[in-house]
């Protein structure tokens, strides 16, 4: 008995670091978080009082809210397909075995090295409408320039296409690491069944790679649906409202708007969003793999 | 173990590579090598306008378009403006020092962790473990508000300290790790536990000894992560002496107003330091990054 509970004691004494923080900076501000989305709580604290679920009532009706929404899901549409797609075709390309294989690996690779910042600058002064590099080249070729980020109908695929730019080497290096795992004699065998390169591609390839595919299609919609900086950077959710994220503005009811009540409840209603996306994910993987 | 495969296969030319009997120089090969060269080049793109805009003087960068032998020439004189000013260096030294402390408490928390989920029974083992699987989920965006208010309480706004703790546990590291111990034969550490070695002296001599490619991948995972992280620092340092690299940059951004060489030349010298450590150590780097990415498998 007193050996179990030294165990017990030595367990927690492994856990406890680990606890403490996880506790203290995830459990305790989710748990806080809850209660002041039913409070009027302000930036500074004052105007704590219970509201019920008049915040909760107030974000269903908020035509900002459902704008920021709509404008989240669209990005993670846009963002998602081509952020795996392309990834796998670009992992299948460098996996041919070509020259310059570093190289390759290299170029996709190092923008997601990149903070944030750093990449909205590069963007903003490719797009920069008198002066970035891609008016200049379209000019070249007597095409008309193109307000890519002040355009509320191109702003959203500029924001794409930097993003697409800058976290596609995750992917990459992901299916990179898959392909390589796969074994070389399921290739000898189909070769000596003459099966070409193509055939080979989809009929052996690609289906060895849906676990990778499912793991990489869980991690993106995740990511994309939490975005911020890049759009907070490029656009500030401009022009009037149309790239704005769900992110955006949680951070800008609480802290240009100082309503950290309301604020909260955003947070809540998105997190539910999060989870049963994550949830029919996880029933859709399941069953795939179970057939 | 996984991690040898992986670093075998991500690295291995062996495997790959043209094979005997299949013409090197094929017709097919060639469309697919240039293909390749274009998006390899497409993607350099960007870099390379940054650095061409930050080599040009302001008048040069700030006039045509497409210029490669801009009138008043190439130098470093953008730089060496930035440098002078003075904060990039400081806002640097802020960013590897809160990225050094969150990755050591991380790896050390996590990994002890980890060692406790995988090999010691204690009570409330399983709650903790499910609340740390429910956390995966859980967006660390989304908190931010009553973090902040937390961090007023704690008086933490605008420390060090603020911006290191929220970000110095992982939960999705220590079930990476968890997963990497489980793989770790008991009978090594029975041998040393009858000779009388306590839990503590068996991690540290035997699992963490034996753990060091998983350790440094998942150092390197979140030193990326603290390097680049942008909305924590930004929400919680409002004092310029105290902020991050990207966080600096982003406040100071429109201070630059038009000088585009200028600005070109600190987002140049903010991507520096983890290329630089990328290129001297690209294969440990790719190798940490796709077994994290994985979750340890």
């Amino acid at each position: 008995m007193s050996n179990r509970r030294g165990e017990s004691l030595t367990g927690w004494a492994f856990a406890a670091p680990f606890a403490v923080l996880f506790a203290l900076f995830l459990v305790v501000p989710a748990i806080y978080g809850l209660y002041l989305s039913f409070t009027g709580a302000t930036l500074t604290g004052s105007g704590g009082e219970l509201l019920g679920f008049a915040n909760y009532a107030e974000a269903l009706t908020d035509p900002d809210m459902w704008r920021s929404l709509g404008n989240t899901l669209w990005f993670t549409v846009l963002s998602t397909v081509p952020l795996v797609v392309l990834s796998l075709a670009f992992a299948l390309l460098v996996n041919l075995g070509l020259p310059g294989r570093w190289l390759w690996r290299l170029s996709f690779f190092l923008p997601y090295l990149l903070a944030s910042t750093v990449v909205v600058m590069f963007w903003s002064w490719m797009y920069n409408p008198k002066l970035g590099l891609i008016n200049g080249v379209l000019a070249e070729f007597g095409i008309a320039p193109v307000a890519w980020l002040q355009d509320p109908n191109v702003a959203m695929i500029s924001v794409v296409v930097t993003t697409l730019w800058w976290t596609i080497g995750f992917n990459f290096l992901l299916y990179l690491a898959a392909l390589q795992n796969i074994p070389e004699q399921q290739f000898e065998a189909a070769a000596i069944d003459g099966a070409g390169k193509w055939r080979q591609l989809f009929s052996i390839v690609i289906p060895q790679l849906a676990p990778t595919t499912g793991l990489i299609l869980t991690l993106q919609i995740l990511a994309s649906l939490k975005v911020f900086d890049q759009i907070y950077m490029l656009t500030n959710g401009g022009p009037a409202g149309s790239t704005r994220s769900v992110v955006q503005y949680i951070y800008e009811s609480g802290f240009t708007g100082y309503r950290f009540g309301y604020s909260s409840a955003i947070s809540y209603l998105f997190f539910a969003i999060i989870v049963l996306v994550s949830l029919a994910q996880y029933k859709l993987i399941n069953r795939r793999s179970s057939v | 173990m996984s991690t040898y495969t992986l670093s075998r296969g991500i690295n291995g030319r062996i495997k790959q590579g043209h094979k005997p009997g299949e013409n090197p120089w094929s017709v097919s090969r060639m469309v697919a090598l240039l293909v390749l060269a274009f998006l390899a080049a497409t993607w350099l793109v960007p870099f390379a306008w940054a650095v061409l805009t930050s080599l040009k003087s302001e008048a040069d960068a700030g006039a045509s378009s497409i210029s490669l032998n801009p009138p008043d020439g190439l130098g470093l004189e953008a730089y060496r403006k930035v440098l002078s000013a003075g904060d990039i260096p400081a806002w640097a030294w802020n960013s590897l020092l809160t990225s050094i402390a969150i990755t050591l408490i991380t790896v050390a928390t996590s990994a002890l962790a980890g060692y406790a989920f995988s090999r010691i029974s204690f009570r409330g083992r399983r709650w903790l473990y499910a609340a740390i699987i429910a956390a995966i989920i859980i967006p660390p965006q989304l908190l931010i508000v009553p973090l902040f208010r937390q961090m007023l309480a704690f008086n933490l706004v605008d420390t060090y300290w603020g911006i290191i703790l929220p970000q110095a546990f992982a939960p999705a590291m220590v079930l990476i790790l968890k997963r990497f111990f489980d793989q770790i034969p008991v009978e090594l550490e029975d041998a040393a536990r009858v000779d009388g070695a306590n839990r503590l002296r068996v991690f540290w001599s035997i699992v963490l000894p034996l753990s060091r490619p998983i350790l440094a991948a998942v150092a390197i995972f979140v030193f990326i992560g603290a390097w680049n992280n942008f909305l924590w620092p930004f929400i919680v340092t409002t004092d310029a002496d105290l902020m991050t690299l990207p966080v600096g940059l982003q406040t100071v951004k429109s201070a630059y107003g038009l000088q585009y060489a200028q600005n070109m030349a600190s987002a140049i010298l903010a991507a520096l330091p983890l290329v630089v450590v990328f290129l001297f150590f690209q294969r440990q780097i790719i190798k940490g990054i796709a077994t994290t990415g994985f979750g340890g498998q």
